[in-house]
C-alpha cells in the first residue's frame, strides 16, 4: 500500500476499531509529545498501555508501565511507536510474536520504516506511518477545528459529542475530504528545508 | 465518493470549509458564539486545555468557535495547515513577527507595500528592535543582497497596494529557502481566489480580512495562515518554536504540533499575550462574505479590467497602472500569478495634476471618497490630498502617491454605471 498518504476512511476505520493501544517509547514527562498523545487518547476512551523499559513497574497517568510488548498480559489491538525510525524494526518483530497479533502498527509523526511496514503487512496487519493518532483523531472528530487547524474534512452532518461534557467529540460522523494542504504535504519532501 | 481521491474545488471550500453544523443545536449557519469564556467539562479537562494537551475552548482572546470557522476556512482556501484570526491585518503582522523576531533581528521587505505596512515596519516595529531592510520587487537580486545573518524573514505582497505591482513570488521564495528563512506573503489584494502564494513557495500568508475576504466594508479583521512547509528547528533560530517554552512547562511547540506549530505559536504565545483578538461577530460577517468570494472576485476583476481599458482612452488621463492591461509592466507576471483576473484596485494619473484629482473626488456621485479598498461599492481616493498629505512632493512621488495619482477600488455595480460616473466626474467643470 502507498504510505505517502492515507485516506480518511482508512484512518477513521482504524481509530474506530481499536480499543487497546500499547504506546512504545512513551515519556513520563508531561511536556513531551508522547505524553500528550497518551493522555489525549486515554481521555477519548481508549485502553492505553505504556511501554518503556526505563519506567517499567511505575505508573503513567494511572496506567502500569511495561518494559516490553511481550510483557503485556492482555491482547493489544494497536502498537503506537514513539521511537526513531531506525529502532522500529525490532519493535514490529516483537509485536508479531504476540498472540493474538495486534491489528495495527502505527508509527508516529516523522517515524517511517518501510521494511518494518512490509513485514507487518505480510502478516496481515494494517500500517500507518508518519502520523500522530491524536492529531488524526482531532481532525476526523472535528475537535482540531477549534484550534483553527485545517481538518481537511467537510460535512453537512453534525459532529458527534462523545459524552463526559461537551468538548470531547466522537468519530462516528461522516465527512468527505475537504481540500488539500499542498504546502504541508510537500514539506518533508522539500530538499532545501530538510535536516 | 472516494475520499482519498476527491478534492473539493475552491467554490465548495469557500462555503463549507470549517463550517460543519453546530454539534449541540444542529444550526447550519455558523452561530455567533458571543461569549468571553467557556465552561470546562471538569478539572482535568481544564488542566489539559491550559497545558495545550487537548483541543478546545477556554477564553475568546485565545480562541472562539466562530473565529475558528473563519480560521479553518481561510487556511483551506490558501492550502495551508492552520489559520489564526486576529483583530486586523496590522495585528496579523505584529503577531507573525513576534513569533519570528528577537530584538536586533532583521527582516527583508518589499519597498512596494501598502503604506500602512511601510509605516508599521519603519517606525512601530523598530521600537521592538525588529529592523526592516527594504528591497525592490522590480529587482529580485536586491532581496538576495539584503539578506544578512540577522535576517529572520522576507515579506512581500502578492499584488501590491496601490501600485498594481505583481511580485515574482516564486523567485523570492527561492531566495528565502536559500537563506533558510520563511517567506511571508500579504495576499490581501489577490485573495486565494486569484492567487495561492503557498503553491509558489510561501511559508506564511497574512490577510487583511477587512478588504476582499470580508468584502462588504463592514468589519475589520486579520488572519495568519501557516503553510506548514517550513522546518523551524533546523537552525534553532526561531526559539518561540524550537526551544522549550517556559510559558507552557517546557513544551517545544515545533515537535509537539508538527506542521501547524507556527499557527499554534502565534495563538498561544502571540495572541494570548499581546491580545488583539477578533470579535466573534466580525468573524461571522467575514465568514458570510467569504461564501461569495469567488463570485465577487471574478466580478471585481472584470469590472476593473473594463474601467482600466476605458481610462486608457480618456484625454484627461496621463497613465493607467493595472496589470491586466496588455502593455502594463506587470502583465507577464499577472498571466502567471493571477490568470483569472487582476483584482479590483487600480491607479491612474491625471494630466491636470493635484487640482484635477481634488476635482474628480469631489464630483463623483457613485464612487465613495474614503480610505479603504475591497468593498462591494466602488471607492475612490486622491492620496496626495488625504492619506499622503503630510509628505513632501518628492516623498509623495516615491510612495506612488504623486499629486496626479488617483486610486480606485472597483466595486460590484454595473460596469456601465461605474464608467458613467467617472465620465461625468472627469467632464464636470
Amino acid at each position: 500500500m502507498n504510505h505517502d498518504q492515507y485516506s480518511d476512511s482508512y484512518i477513521r476505520g482504524i481509530l474506530n476499531t481499536v480499543k487497546t493501544i500499547a504506546m512504545v517509547g512513551i515519556s513520563p514527562k508531561d511536556n513531551r509529545p508522547s505524553y500528550f498523545a497518551f493522555k489525549y487518547l486515554l481521555e477519548r476512551g481508549y485502553r492505553m498501555i505504556p511501554v518503556n523499559p526505563g519506567q517499567a513497574g511505575k505508573d503513567i497517568l494511572g496506567q502500569k508501565v511495561y518494559a516490553k510488548l511481550s510483557d503485556i498480559p492482555e491482547p493489544v489491538d494497536m502498537v503506537d511507536i514513539f521511537r526513531a525510525s531506525e529502532h522500529v524494526l525490532p519493535i514490529v518483530q516483537e509485536a508479531l510474536t504476540l498472540k493474538p497479533n495486534p491489528q495495527v502498527i502505527w508509527m508516529q509523526l516523522s517515524v517511517r520504516n518501510d521494511e518494518a511496514a512490509a513485514l507487518a503487512e505480510q502478516a496481515g496487519l494494517k500500517v500507518v506511518m508518519d502520523r500522530c493518532p491524536k492529531i488524526e483523531y482531532g481532525r476526523l472528530s472535528s475537535e482540531i477545528s477549534w484550534m483553527g487547524i485545517n481538518s481537511r474534512t467537510l460535512s453537512s452532518k453534525r459532529a458527534q459529542i462523545l459524552g463526559k461534557g461537551v468538548q470531547r467529540m466522537g468519530l462516528n460522523s461522516s465527512t468527505s475530504q475537504g481540500g488539500e494542504t499542498q504546502g504541508a504535504d510537500r514539506a518533508q519532501k522539500t530538499e532545501e528545508n530538510s535536516g | 465518493m472516494a475520499d482519498a481521491e476527491r478534492i473539493p474545488g475552491f467554490n465548495t471550500l469557500a462555503i463549507h470549509a470549517g463550517a460543519k453544523p453546530d454539534p449541540t443545536t444542529g444550526a447550519r449557519a455558523t452561530p455567533i458564539y458571543q461569549t468571553t469564556s467557556f465552561v470546562f467539562d471538569d478539572v482535568d479537562h481544564a488542566a489539559s486545555l491550559f497545558g495545550l494537551q487537548a483541543f478546545g475552548n477556554i477564553y475568546t482572546r485565545i480562541g472562539n468557535p466562530t473565529c475558528a470557522v473563519l480560521e479553518e476556512r481561510v487556511a483551506a482556501l490558501e492550502g495551508g495547515t492552520a489559520g489564526l484570526a486576529v483583530a486586523s491585518g496590522h495585528a496579523a503582522q505584529v503577531i507573525v513577527m513576534h513569533a519570528l523576531m528577537t530584538p536586533g533581528d532583521e527582516f527583508v521587505a518589499s519597498k512596494k507595500l501598502y503604506g500602512g505596512s511601510i509605516n508599521q515596519f519603519n517606525h512601530s516595529f523598530k521600537n521592538f528592535g525588529w529592523n526592516v531592510v527594504w528591497a525592490d520587487p522590480d529587482d529580485i537580486a536586491s532581496f538576495e543582497k539584503a539578506v544578512t545573518p540577522k535576517t529572520k524573514a522576507i515579506f512581500i505582497e502578492s499584488i501590491a497596494n496601490p501600485g498594481g505591482v505583481i511580485t515574482d513570488i516564486e523567485a523570492i521564495a527561492k531566495i528565502a529557502r536559500k537563506a533558510g528563512v520563511p517567506l511571508i506573503v500579504d495576499n490581501t489584494l489577490a485573495t486565494p481566489y486569484l492567487c495561492k502564494p503557498i503553491d509558489y513557495g510561501a511559508n506564511i500568508v497574512v490577510h487583511s480580512l477587512t478588504k476582499f475576504l470580508g468584502g462588504h466594508g463592514n468589519s475589520i479583521g486579520g488572519l495568519i495562515v501557516d503553510g506548514g512547509n517550513f522546518n523551524w528547528t533546523r537552525k534553532g533560530q526561531y526559539p518561540m518554536l524550537s526551544e522549550p517554552r517556559p510559558e507552557y512547562s517546557g513544551i517545544v511547540l515545533a515537535e509537539t504540533f508538527g506542521n501547524f506549530a507556527f499557527a499554534i505559536a502565534c495563538r498561544v504565545l502571540g495572541l494570548r499575550d499581546l491580545g488583539p483578538a477578533l470579535s466573534p461577530f466580525n468573524a461571522f460577517l467575514i465568514i458570510t462574505g467569504i461564501e461569495t468570494l469567488p463570485l465577487r472576485m471574478q466580478r471585481h476583476s472584470e469590472n476593473a479590467q473594463a474601467v482600466a481599458e476605458w481610462l486608457v482612452k480618456r484625454p484627461e488621463v496621463a497613465w493607467v497602472s493595472y496589470p491586466g492591461l496588455a502593455g502594463d509592466k506587470y502583465n507577464a507576471l499577472a498571466k502567471k500569478y493571477v490568470p483569472k483576473g487582476c483584482g479590483a484596485v487600480l491607479t491612474f494619473g491625471l494630466k491636470g495634476g493635484y487640482d484635477a484629482g481634488v476635482k474628480l473626488v469631489s464630483n463623483v456621485k457613485l464612487f465613495s471618497h474614503l480610505a479603504n479598498i475591497g468593498d462591494t461599492r466602488s471607492l475612490i481616493i486622491h492620496p496626495a490630498s488625504t492619506t499622503h498629505k503630510q509628505l513632501s512632493d518628492a516623498q509623495k512621488v516615491q510612495a506612488g502617491a504623486g499629486p496626479d495619482v488617483v486610486r480606485l477600488s472597483i466595486g460590484l455595480e454595473d460596469a456601465a454605471d461605474i464608467i458613467a460616473d467617472l465620465e461625468q466626474g472627469l467632464s464636470a467643470k
